[in-house]
């Protein structure tokens, strides 16, 4: 099937539904900068992103070396300030290899603030004129690849929103797209009944082993995926949020894990294993959900579903989020923000199945260049923080 | 039966959603009993559907999702001041949190 003919075809052969140009600085001693050549075309496709730190880390360089050659990303600005840790020729190096125009931009080899604001901005308007002429052709729904994520969720979420976006993934796996679900944290307690889906053994396996090491990395810190909002909004305990969480995988069989960066080899449903390897270190595994959205679309998600039962508001930089709310009385409050009001399920006015309809026409209907609420409403919110990962085995994946 | 205003997610649940808010006094029939209700829970909270012992899990969605800390009984709140965690104590703004890997700091 054919999702829309107007996809964005990029020189490395991958397709976007959107033709986003990233600011992208490499230290938050860059980072005023970046955002001052951003502003005035931040309603233009021209999104910012970063990594804060100046110490080096492979996660953080893999992480901005997937952004900004996503495919919904057509050419990248490169801030740095100078004497900072990361890699800026390596990452130049491979933007520039997937065929997407980029420009660097040193602070202090440029003249300081104001003249690099100056050349930015300039370099901007060339490279909205380049990535104008990008070429379309027809994204298929194999190529098309949809991450989900829950936040702000309460005991509604794993009633309405969530299983709703379960039974879209059921109809998007079924149709060949790729669809990842995640937060091992979040799946503290669903071992077994998630484990039982895995395509092979090895699989069920390494399943089993993501979520044992999440447990054993939100014991060491003391403080489980589980903020203060969930528990007034109904829900009491880890496992009881986790089961809510799981109802966005669906009912499909589990295709294969991925770590943040990997993109699905081919469709089928994925779990994203967010939770650093090795000995517990940099603090929480993802301090926020924006962290996670971040990693979501890092693994190539065109677009984002998001549940949220307490009501959050926020985009995302790079992919389009869709934001499904589960609480009926939150839809109420903050419409402006909601693209979907699963909550009607409980108030007899929608069924589960209508509601997975809706989401899966809504996905659609994203990838054809419907703006959702969180663009209409400007929010670009990006962060990458240190984290440690090995890669995956060849038993992560699906083979032949 | 069980009042249309609380949710059996499955058959095998010890406990009830709420669908709606439920007003402090509200009357409402759990397990043919007459329940009520103490205080005002949002919708989602969770009700003992028929009494519950210390110590037994307490079943949501066919699953545990934790245990109960002392008998509760039928229509009851169900919530953090009765059950726990199997897993991971639960953080909230009143408990506090500090970091280390004791679990005994309320």
């Amino acid at each position: 099937m054919i999702i829309t003919d107007q996809a964005f075809l990029r020189a490395d052969g991958r397709k976007g539904i959107r033709n986003n140009i990233v600011v992208a600085y490499l230290v938050e001693c860059a980072h005023h900068v970046a955002r001052e050549i951003v502003y005035p075309y931040r309603e233009r496709g021209v999104h910012l992103i970063g990594f804060g730190g100046c110490y080096p880390n492979d996660y953080a360089a893999r992480m901005m070396r997937t952004l900004c050659t996503h495919p919904n990303v057509g050419g990248v600005i490169l801030l740095s300030l100078g004497c900072e840790s990361f890699n800026r020729n390596a990452l130049r190096e491979a933007i520039a290899a997937s065929g997407r125009p980029v420009e660097t931009l040193v602070i202090q080899q440029n003249g300081g603030t104001r003249k690099t604001i100056e050349q930015g901005r300039r370099q901007l308007e060339e490279m909205l004129l380049a990535v104008a002429q990008v070429p379309r052709a027809p994204l298929h729904m194999n190529e098309f690849i949809v991450g989900t994520v829950c936040g702000g969720s309460d005991a509604t979420s794993g009633i309405t929103a969530n299983p709703g976006i379960g039974r879209a993934f059921d109809r998007l796996v079924e149709q060949k797209a790729g669809c990842i679900f995640e937060e091992t944290g979040e799946l503290i307690g669903c071992e077994d009944i998630m484990t039982a889906r895995a395509a092979t053994p090895e699989l069920a396996g390494i399943l089993r082993d993501s979520v044992t090491k999440a447990a054993r990395y939100y014991t060491v810190l003391g403080h489980g995926s589980f903020a203060p909002g969930n528990a007034e909004g109904g829900l009491t305990t880890q496992e009881e949020k986790s089961m809510g969480a799981y109802a966005k995988s669906g009912a499909s069989r589990i295709s294969g894990l991925l770590k943040p960066g990997d993109v699905p080899p081919r469709g089928g449903l994925y779990l994203l294993d967010v939770v650093p390897d090795g000995e517990v270190r940099f603090g929480f595994p993802n301090i926020n959900d924006n962290a996670e959205i971040a990693e979501l679309i890092a693994c190539g998600s065109h677009v984002i579903l998001f549940s949220t039962g307490r009501g959050s508001v926020v985009g995302s930089a790079i992919s389009p989020v869709i934001k499904i709310c589960a609480n009926p009385e939150t839809y109420r409050r903050m419409s402006e923000d909601m693209d979907v009001d699963a909550g009607r399920i409980l108030e007899g006015r929608a069924s589960l199945d209508e509601v997975g309809g809706e989401i899966l026409a809504l996905s659609l209907a994203v990838a054809r260049g419907t703006r959702t609420k969180s663009e209409e409403l400007g929010h670009q919110e990006f962060v990458l923080t240190y984290k440690s990962f090995e890669p995956i085995g060849p038993a992560c994946l699906p083979h032949n | 039966m069980n009042d249309p205003k609380l949710l059996l997610l499955d058959p095998a649940d010890n406990v009830l959603v709420a669908i709606q808010t439920l007003e402090v006094g509200e009357v409402l029939s759990v397990a043919g009993q007459r329940v009520t209700v103490p205080q005002r829970l949002t919708l989602g909270h969770k009700l003992a559907a028929r009494a519950i012992r210390a110590g037994e899990k307490i079943l949501k969605y066919r699953v545990p999702i934790g245990s109960a800390t002392q008998d509760i009984a039928a229509g009851e709140h169900v919530h953090l001041h009765n059950m726990k965690s199997d897993y991971l104590q639960t953080f909230t703004l009143e408990s506090g949190h500090t970091f280390s890997t004791s679990h005994d700091h309320h």
